[in-house]
């Protein structure tokens, strides 16, 4: 027997496999994550597999390997031997590595989609920069939901003081200019590096999720006068066992059409505060941080037009599949 | 209806509350002292005694307990008298009044322009469900939404305010469009009324498109939800077996009633408005709120952040209060329901 958490999930799912958007959404939305995943293996100043002064390395990009540090793709190709061979990766640049040859130059053989002001390949920082928009996607949207239900579930289910308590705090969180908020939260903390990523994730997640709560908590008002949910009180349920087996099942609907489309508005956040410039430090690859650039570089159309189209593509998955979502749980809605 | 907006007001009094509350806590967390950071300077530590740092705090109740600070920053928010910034020492008031018209000119402009669109959009979506008109400006509106504003801003200042790319030899500088600010810095104030508002709305063309269109879809979606749900209702069945003519049932019977949820969207819109109004100052130049905030917190000008984040949020908590209490003047339901 399926799990009543389940349902809604089919419903998507089934939804999802009948509509042709739906696969384009789909596969465009699996491509970003499959590309962060292999950020390391598309992009690195190191080859995929090398056969250097009589050894054999796999996968040094990954590994690191002492005898190799001091190279990179382009020095390590002059140092070969006669019996020597590499592999180089899609990209032959690091999103950190820095082509002082060639900096601001415009799409080329050496760079496909050019370099920016500090000569770093823009393939490879847009390759790498798919982690950080995966990350505060997934990771915000996880913590906001869950933030969004247990408040919202309260909220509803116990009314009285405990809604009052809750809605006002949610009323006020909601009033404060969110961007601004996170930046001065940002600012306070000044963390560093990749926890600077984890960081921003955090506080998106923090701050965002007053939308959710407001609609858990419509949705449970409305499901907690429903015959089976008294049947189930006035059997003497406790409220924790209520709750999780007869409300959250049929409030997680909206919640799931919600979470992707706060997904889409986490990645345009992140892309928004790197944009300008707060957040992420310089040596983090983001696609909002290369758009950055441009603010000074007025005419480096590759630097606006490659990273702003991979954002666009993404984003633009995200609220495709919470359009098909939302069709597939309430078809009243279909555009 | 007098009732129900008292009784609205003093529900949402604890909002303000809390409001007040968490920019005073995002205070307290940025400095434990606030005027340790503000004289020290790291070059030449030890510059002020701390005798005088000692009459200072007692000066400004920091050797009170938080509650009396807590206190202290409502009675100066209620006052107005928000103090100077840390920058240059200018009247906080006086650096909001200076800035405030021009955000609020610029998403006056945004939203008006936003309803002006997005509300025939959606009455026909829901008039002509199906059609291929519909589908595709629906499906238009999704892609609009899809876009990050601050790549669309960019790009369009790149293509027509550079000119580099596209030039209208008869205008200054050969770009279609200004690079920068909300009026032209040269002879702004020599310019008669009629001059100087072609050049105001010259200069806001390209921000005010920028932060319009993610609106356009959100409000549609709803002003199509809300005619959805009118045009099913009796009275457009007995005003169809009356006879009139679809497209009057539409725009005057059904319009009335489905256009009531737009009003509450713009208390929940207005937020959103702020925050984009943020990042097109910053693409654009625009010396509004939201850039003063930009630099303040780069600084950091904690005094300055925390008054504009602060106005923020009460002008946006004023916002909601307003759209609720419109809400409940159109449609009585509202009212007596609650009554």
């Amino acid at each position: 027997m399926p799990s009543p958490i389940d349902l809604p999930l089919r419903a998507a799912l089934h939804g999802l496999a009948r509509r042709r958007f739906a696969r384009l959404g789909a596969s465009v939305a699996l491509l970003i994550a499959l590309v962060a995943v292999c950020a390391d293996l598309l992009a690195s100043d190191l080859p995929l597999a090398a056969r250097f002064e009589d050894r054999l390395y796999l996968l040094p990009n990954v590994t690191r390997p002492a005898p190799l540090r001091p190279y990179n793709n382009q020095t390590l190709e002059a140092a070969l031997g006669a019996h020597d061979w590499v592999i180089f990766p899609l990209v032959p640049w690091g999103h950190n590595s820095h082509d002082l040859s060639s900096v601001l130059a415009a799409p080329s053989g050496d760079h496909w989609l050019g370099t920016d002001s500090s000569g770093r390949d823009v393939f490879a920082r847009i390759v790498h920069g798919a982690r950080v928009s995966l990350t505060v996607a997934l990771i915000s949207v996880w913590l906001m939901s869950c933030i969004g239900l247990v408040v919202g579930l309260c909220a509803g289910y116990f009314g009285g003081l405990i809604d009052t308590v809750l809605m006002r705090g949610v009323d006020a969180l909601h009033a404060l200019p969110t961007t601004l908020l996170i930046i001065v939260v940002l600012q306070i903390a000044r963390p560093s590096g990749f926890s600077a990523v984890i960081a921003m994730t955090l506080v998106i997640g923090c701050v965002r999720w007053t939308d959710l709560s407001r609609l858990v908590r419509a949705e449970v008002l409305r499901v907690r006068v429903t015959p089976f949910v008294e049947a189930a009180r006035a059997l003497g349920m406790p409220p924790a066992r209520v709750i999780r087996r007869h409300v959250l099942p049929n409030v997680l609907s909206p919640v799931l059409v919600a979470a992707s489309f706060s997904m889409a508005g986490a990645i345009l956040m992140e892309g928004a505060l790197s944009f300008l410039g707060f957040g992420v430090p310089d040596d983090v690859a983001t696609w909002g941080g290369l758009l950055n650039d441009v603010r000074v570089h007025i005419d480096a159309w590759w630097l606006a037009v490659f990273p702003g189209a991979v954002l666009f593509l993404t984003v633009g998955a995200c609220n495709l599949l919470g359009e098909i979502v939302r069709e597939a749980i309430d078809p009243k809605q279909r555009l | 209806m007098g009732r129900y907006v008292v009784r609205r007001c003093l529900q949402s009094l604890p909002t303000l509350f809390g409001v007040t509350l968490i920019c005073f806590g995002l205070l307290r967390a940025a400095s434990n002292d606030p005027l340790l950071t503000r004289v020290s300077d790291p070059l030449r530590p030890g510059r002020v005694s701390s005798a005088a740092l000692d009459q200072l705090r007692q000066l400004y109740d920091l050797d009170r307990p938080w509650y009396v600070q807590y206190l202290r920053l409502v009675e100066r928010l209620l006052t107005l008298d928000l103090g100077t910034t840390w920058q240059d020492g200018r009247l906080i008031r006086d650096v909001i009044f200076e800035t405030l018209p021009v955000t609020c000119m610029l998403t006056g402009l945004a939203i008006t322009l936003a309803y002006l669109i997005a509300v025939p959009i959606g009455v026909y979506a829901a008039a002509h469900r199906g059609s291929w008109l519909q589908r595709s400006l629906s499906g238009g509106l999704l892609v609009l939404y899809s876009l990050p504003a601050f790549w669309l801003g960019t790009l369009l200042l790149m293509v027509l305010a550079s000119g580099r790319f596209v030039r209208c030899e008869s205008l200054e500088f050969g770009a279609c469009f200004p690079l920068s600010g909300w009026h032209r810095f040269n002879g702004f104030e020599a310019l008669s009324p009629g001059h100087k508002l072609l050049d105001v709305l010259w200069h806001l063309c390209l921000p005010v498109i920028t932060l319009t269109y993610p609106a356009l879809a959100v409000i549609s979606r709803f002003m199509r939800a809300g005619m959805l749900e009118s045009l099913e209702q009796d009275f457009i069945r007995t005003a169809r077996a009356k006879g009139l003519p679809e497209r009057d049932v539409v725009w005057r019977h059904a319009l009335r009633h489905g256009i009531l949820p737009i009003v509450t969207l713009l208390g929940l819109e207005l937020p959103h408005l702020v925050g984009g109004a943020l990042v097109v100052e910053a693409i654009f130049g625009i010396r509004g709120m939201g850039l003063v905030t930009i630099e303040a917190i780069r600084m950091p000008d904690y005094p300055l952040v925390i008054s504009i984040v602060t106005l923020t949020a009460l002008m946006t908590w004023l916002g909601s209060l307003l759209s609720d209490i419109a809400y409940a003047w159109l449609d009585p339901r509202v009212r007596y329901h609650r009554e």
